[in-house]
């Protein structure tokens, strides 16, 4: 389980204090899935950011699985099960589709393991397994490999991901979504998702409306999902930004 | 040979592991192994010191070893090596330096290579230098490349520099005929208080050839690297020169390259970029549970590699 308690994270901009995420209070039961929604520049990266590490809280606290993990670097967090897809996925001169998901998944897998991660997430691995992860892949590629790193990294126990939908075309993404549906149902691990699709608020158990660095609403998608619609189509969803302020 | 010798000799072009066909092993400032076959045949020349090679013409899927190794302290070197490659050839060519120096003195091998390409020949030529030993005496090498392409013709070179090598001066110069090619790839990973300077000249001289140079460095510690790249378009031709350079803690890269089209259908890039490792790739690594040292290893082994 993951617990936020009073979380806080604050910016100096124009030398004056910003607030990015503001006493932020969570908690993420074990086996569900998650996703985070809400306007641009509500916090919501930030705070996926802060429980992968990336960003250390200003206050508050964070625990994993009972243990206090706020002062815990990346690399820890990461061996203590949380696994984290970036929104944009950085790219590596040098370091292949197989280097990458080989460091994902630990020392011994055999070929056709590696290829299956690929798979999954619709890549040919014959056609993409020695490739550079470098600047000749596509964004949609790149995400998609992205994705299949945090399939084939084992211990996962909490698996964040920040719009995994974003740069992947439509027909792809559907398929995706399958990816996430089986990664629910067999893998004894809760997902985090930082998403606007529709689909993935579909298949959520609870969705979490972040806008102004706040949680200004959550609960299941029977109780979020219709306030979510009818406020977007009437534009009255981006007018709860403002309302947070 | 011993133990110092075969392990340099691995190092530099995995002697051990290799059948080899035509060869030449210099040891100590003495050619002390060597072998010439049907076509290829290796010559001492008479008025300086090193060799000659000459390849028939028609010598296709052969080899040539010639690795240089030095495990006494103080020995300094010129050494020239004439590559005569026929017409139609298609071969590899294995060189290399290394330098074993458990001495307070310094050792020195200056290698001067000079390659007649024969007409529609292909060469392939691997470099690598390598030091070691305990000693305070620097481990030097200055190799000086002199490239000939005749028409259709084909080179590929491979230059790599990944350790203990503290001291470097490189020059490679090349001329190119008709619709010749030449490809130089290199990878110099500089650390400590090493220098390195590696300086290409590319005559683009003759109708429809090209040239792609390309340089991937890393300087660790207090390190200096100096990359020059010219090239010069006298023909209807293509040119490019690419530096690609990590900087780490207080190290230190120059790259300069220089591009003079002197035809108006040169055509001629360069690009050049020097930085330090980006954080987020550190941070995507660590994401996955490697540590910052072990994900700054990766990152580096992976572009040198």
């Amino acid at each position: 389980m993951l617990e936020l308690k009073n979380v806080c994270f604050e910016v100096i901009q124009d030398e004056k204090p910003k607030r990015i995420l503001n006493n932020i209070n969570l908690k993420i039961e074990d086996n569900k899935f998650s996703v985070i929604t809400g306007p641009n520049g509500g916090g919501k990266s930030t705070l996926a950011k802060i429980i992968a590490g990336i960003e250390k809280p200003t206050e508050g606290r964070i625990y994993f699985n009972g243990t206090d993990i706020t002062d815990m670097g990346i690399t820890e967090r990461a061996r203590a099960g949380i696994s984290f897809a970036f929104q944009h996925p950085v790219r590596f001169k040098g370091i292949t589709v197989r280097d990458l998901i080989q460091l994902a998944a630990g020392q011994v897998n055999a070929e056709s393991e590696l290829c299956t991660y690929l798979a999954e997430v619709g890549l040919c691995a014959k056609d993409y397994i020695n490739r550079d992860v470098d600047a000749s892949l596509s964004g949609g590629e790149l995400k998609r490999i992205e994705i299949a790193t945090i399939l084939a990294k084992k211990n996962t126990s909490l698996a964040v991901f920040d719009e995994p939908e974003a740069g992947i075309d439509l027909w792809s993404f559907h398929k995706l979504i399958g990816v996430f549906e089986k990664m629910h149902k067999q893998q004894n691990l809760s997902i985090f998702i930082i998403s606007h699709q529709e689909r993935i608020l579909n298949i959520a158990d609870e969705i979490i409306l972040v806008s102004g660095g706040r949680i200004e609403k959550r609960g299941s998608k029977d109780e979020i999902m219709p306030a979510l619609l009818a406020a977007a189509d009437t534009c009255k969803y981006y007018k709860t930004e403002d309302a947070g302020k | 040979m011993n133990e110092n010798q075969k392990h340099l000799l691995d190092e530099i072009a995995d002697i051990s592991k290799t059948s080899l066909q035509a060869y030449n092993i210099r040891a100590n400032g003495q050619s002390v192994e060597r072998a010439s076959t049907e076509h290829i045949e290796i010559i001492s020349k008479t008025d300086v010191s090193g060799i000659d090679i000459v390849i028939k013409p028609g010598t296709k899927n052969e080899t040539v070893h010639i690795p240089v190794v030095i495990d006494s302290s103080g020995l300094s070197e010129r050494v020239y090596n004439d590559f005569y490659i026929g017409d139609d050839c298609d071969v590899l060519i294995v060189a290399g330096c290394g330098i074993h120096n458990d001495g307070e003195e310094a050792s020195t091998h200056d290698g001067v290579h000079a390659f007649h390409v024969g007409k529609n020949s292909k060469v392939r030529y691997v470099e690598r230098h390598y030091g070691c030993g305990t000693g305070s005496g620097k481990r030097n090498m200055n190799p000086e490349t002199i490239v000939e392409l005749a028409d259709d013709s084909y080179m590929e070179m491979e230059t790599t520099q990944i350790k203990g090598v503290d001291s470097t001066w490189r020059l490679t110069k090349a001329k190119l005929a008709d619709r010749a090619a030449l490809i130089i790839k290199e990878k110099l990973f500089t650390h400590g208080d090493q220098v390195a300077e590696t300086s290409f000249e590319v005559d683009l001289a003759g109708k429809d050839c090209r040239t792609n140079v390309v340089s991937r460095s890393v300087a660790k510690d207090t390190s200096k690297q100096r990359f020059l790249a010219k090239m010069y378009g006298n023909n209807k031709c293509y040119g490019h020169s690419e530096c690609d350079a990590i900087l780490m803690d207080q190290a230190d890269i120059t790259a300069i390259p220089e591009i003079s089209a002197h035809h108006l259908d040169a055509q001629l890039v360069h690009e050049a970029a020097i930085g330090k490792i980006a954080g987020e790739q550190l941070m995507k690594l660590m994401t996955l549970g490697l540590t910052e040292a072990e994900a700054e290893k990766q990152i580096i082994n992976g572009f040198l590699k």
